[in-house]
């Protein structure tokens, strides 16, 4: 295979020690957590020392790719690669809170009907209306629904901005005006991070007035899992844009070459999305 | 020009030893990686196989606890499915779509490798629930509440193993779209792209599509096993169908994800040994892609006597019944292929005659399982278990070992002992129908799945079964020695050892050297 070299064409990645260090990480973490779950308090202490490989390994192995990209070693094919795979990868986080939203709407409109007719549940439950939101039949637990029209919406508000100081950036970004696009991206860290602190309170209120817990029936359950993951994406996203910021300030995006940057977009606008879905049909319909 | 220093650093020797195979980043190595794991849980899963058949050779349940054999079902199942089949058809994705569409390796050859390297922890989680109090998960594979939220913590391992198995198959068909969407050489256009890589392209979608799926599922389970939440529990206004619901969304793609690849190895070997084009390869592309659409939509037939409504049971029955279409497509099109071909009969010529023959039984049988008020009568019998052996033993594993003996020679540089691969497929195929056939006879007669006794009227039937059944797993230690003795030597295979092969790996030297495509094939 001495032929004519095509190397602008083809990368070929040298190998890796990023992987198994990650395969030790993941192990190591849910291990610690079987083990806490089930009674070993020292559990939280292998999950600590797995997530803390976790992060040491996904710096690393981000770093390197970046030192790569600086380095000039990727072209158009590459480029293209990267895109196809985040579109991939969003594709995956869409069908997980599918999962969870078919959850929702199967116990809405399909199993709460049903928990409400027929001879047994007459027997068994005589008094339960099967009216959303419910805890169940069999539960003593009374809570208080999350409103929608109080820091949900502004959440809402929150996020959507977000959304529009992510585009401004990228549109400075395009223009190569470095100012604007680090402005935009703090004002878009800063709006995230308020978010999350607002959610934080949100749940705090929810514990201590709203008798609202994971334990409140089905709907504490579907409340808390599907705000609770899209939280923690929002606590990724809001990490990679922190990333983003830095790698702004240190001149790595050109107008012509920032996927790195559109890729923290794109998760961006999707977890804004999924919000939208979730301020709809978790907290207003 | 930085980009040929750094080029020609990697072309370079690689690492030797175990660091090579702990850090590899090369396609050709990940997929050994990727078949030698997969031929040894297919002895560990094999293994819990014959403690079932040894527990079911006699009424009385003498050998084993319920529990233990219910753990042992479990365990069969959860690693055939995600520690054999899956992982055996990711191995030959590795190794063979960059060879076939002119690629120089996979699109992200370090996350390729975490694909892989995420298996054996699972595998050790899997394998550690033996050792913890209450042994493993004993829920069957599909680890229906309310029961999987009240077993031990080996559910919990269960259910850590799976969001692992999940990241990695997510991971491994990223992977595996982009390479094929966007790694192709100049010419390989999409419809001229071998029909192994076609199926592998729409079984990457779907595993895409459905992992996140029984992630989710998983993690309910989790929940309300651990967080106080009332998703499966009809106290709190949960309902445990929906875990059924949800489960079998991800698991009828599922099914298709562990025969659609396995299509695609057939249809590469049929042709090659009948020295013919595939006939009619792109209704195999249309049919490979309405199977995996219509999979989406049949879940339902798994949980029949949930107590549907009848216009759910008649939607998901006519449903099932329509994937019949492009499955007979494919058959006719594998038939039509060997017509007035001049055929010859070698290993993997057996193994995907075979296939043909007996996934068709299994086929016939899931469109009986299919209507209705007969899967009423059948649902949690023998038959059920005869099923899916067909379409998953006599289908998926024997693709994987006809794809094996087809492509070993490439893959090693030595021809396979022909003797032992006859030997190998024969005995394989004798003792399969042995052992699977009578199954359909006895969940006829109400031979219930998963219980550890059963029934004296239906002990003749077992025994002969069992017996059947230990040969199987005997029949594959040939199997065991002929892929030894061919890594360790033979007769050289050349380039091209089969004549009737086309497809661009053939074009290769064999074993192909280890950066194979540096420059561009071009593919008129």
């Amino acid at each position: 295979m001495n032929a004519v070299h095509t190397p602008q064409r083809y990368y070929l990645a040298p190998p890796s020690y990023w992987p198994i260090m990650g395969s030790v990480a993941l192990f190591t973490l849910v291990s610690g957590f079987a083990l806490l779950i089930n009674g070993v308090a020292a559990g939280a202490y292998v999950m600590v020392a797995g997530a803390l490989i976790l992060a040491a390994m996904l710096v690393g192995w981000f770093g390197t790719v970046i030192a790569e990209n600086q380095k000039g070693l990727f072209n158009k094919r590459v480029d293209l690669s990267f895109r196809w795979g985040m579109s991939w990868f969003i594709f995956s986080e869409v069908m997980f809170f599918a999962a969870f939203f078919g959850a929702l709407f199967y116990i809405r409109n399909l199993a709460l009907p049903m928990l409400g007719e027929g001879q047994t549940m007459r027997l068994l439950w005589p008094h339960f209306v099967p009216a959303w939101p419910t805890a169940g039949p069999g539960l003593a637990q009374r809570f208080t629904p999350m409103q929608a029209w109080g820091i949900p919406a502004v959440n809402t508000l929150v996020l959507l901005s977000s959304g529009a100081t992510v585009t401004w950036a990228h549109w400075g970004l395009k223009r190569n005006n470095r100012l604007q696009l680090i402005v935009g991206l703090a004002l878009t860290v800063l709006l995230g991070a308020s978010f999350l602190g607002l959610q934080a309170h949100e749940y705090w209120n929810a514990y201590h007035h709203l008798g609202l817990s994971l334990g409140a029936g089905v709907y504490g359950a579907t409340f808390f899992l599907l705000t609770g993951f899209h939280g923690a994406h929002v606590t990724v996203g809001t990490i990679m844009l922190i990333v983003i910021l830095v790698r702004a300030v240190k001149g790595h995006f050109d107008p012509e070459h920032h996927f790195g940057f559109e890729a923290v977009t794109w998760y961006w606008h999707f977890v804004d999305v999924v919000w939208l879905l979730l301020f709809i049909f978790v907290y207003w319909l | 020009m930085e980009a040929v220093a750094s080029h020609d650093e990697h072309a370079g020797p690689h690492a030797r030893g175990l660091v090579r195979w702990i850090t590899t980043t090369n396609h050709k190595d990940i997929g050994t990686l990727y078949l030698c794991f997969s031929l040894v849980m297919f002895f560990i899963a094999g293994f819990f196989a014959m403690l079932i058949r040894a527990e079911l050779f006699e009424p009385g349940a003498r050998l084993f606890s319920p529990a233990l054999y219910n753990q042992f079902v479990t365990m069969h199942g959860l690693m055939m499915i995600f520690g054999v089949i899956m992982p055996a058809f990711v191995g030959f994705a590795n190794w063979q779509i960059p060879l076939m569409i002119g690629a120089p390796d996979m699109a992200f050859p370090r996350m390729n490798n975490w694909s892989f390297w995420l298996l054996p922890f699972a595998a050790l989680l899997m394998i550690g629930e033996f050792f913890v109090p209450g042994g493993a998960a004993a829920t069957g594979w599909t680890m229906y509440p309310p029961l999987s939220v009240e077993m031990g913590p080996g559910m919990d391992m269960t259910i850590f193993a799976i969001h692992i198995l999940g990241i990695s198959s997510i991971m491994g068909a990223i992977n595996i779209i982009t390479t094929i969407l966007n790694l192709r050489a100049p010419g390989m256009t999409l419809m001229k792209m071998p029909l192994f890589v076609w199926t592998w392209l729409i079984t990457a979608y779907l595993l895409v599509a459905v992992m996140p799926v029984l992630a989710g599922a998983v993690t309910m389970v989790l929940a309300d096993r651990h967080f106080g939440t009332h998703f499966f529990n009809a106290a709190g206004g949960g309902d445990p169908i929906m875990f059924q619901h949800i489960f079998w969304f991800f698991g009828h793609p599922e099914v298709y994800i562990m025969i659609l690849p396995a299509f695609g190895i057939i249809s590469e070997i049929i042709p090659t040994f009948s020295r013919k084009p595939l006939f009619g390869y792109a209704s195999m592309v249309y049919a490979t892609a309405s199977i995996a659409t219509l999979s989406f939509v049949v879940w339902g037939h798994h949980m029949f006597t949930v107590g549907f409504p009848a216009s759910g049971q008649l939607f998901f029955m006519y449903a099932t019944m329509l994937i019949a279409v492009p499955t007979g497509v494919k058959i006719f099109n594998w038939v039509a292929t060997m017509w007035r071909g001049s055929l010859s009969f070698e290993t993997p010529m057996l193994f995907a005659i075979g296939f043909v023959l007996m996934f068709t039984i299994g086929g016939f049988s899931g469109l009986v399982l299919a209507v209705t008020p007969v899967d009423i009568q059948l649902h949690g019998t023998y038959y059920v278990v005869a099923h899916f052996h067909y379409v998953l033993f006599s289908g998926a594993a024997m693709a994987i070992m006809a794809g094996i003996y087809y492509w070993l020679p490439k893959w090693t540089g030595h021809m396979y002992d022909e003797t032992l691969g006859k030997w190998h497929f024969w005995l394989t195929t004798i003792f399969f129908n042995l052992t699977f056939f009578p199954m359909h006879f006895l969940g006829l007669a109400g031979m219930p799945r998963r219980v550890a006794d059963y029934a004296l009227q239906y002990t003749t039937l077992n025994q002969v079964v069992s017996i059947a059944a230990f040969g199987l797993g005997l029949s594959q230690l040939i199997f065991l020695y002929a892929i030894v003795k061919c890594i360790r030597g033979g007769v050289p295979a050349g380039d091209r050892p089969w004549e009737g092969a086309t497809s661009l790996e053939w074009t290769l030297p064999s074993p192909p050297p280890y950066h194979t495509f540096e420059t561009e094939p071009v593919i008129s």
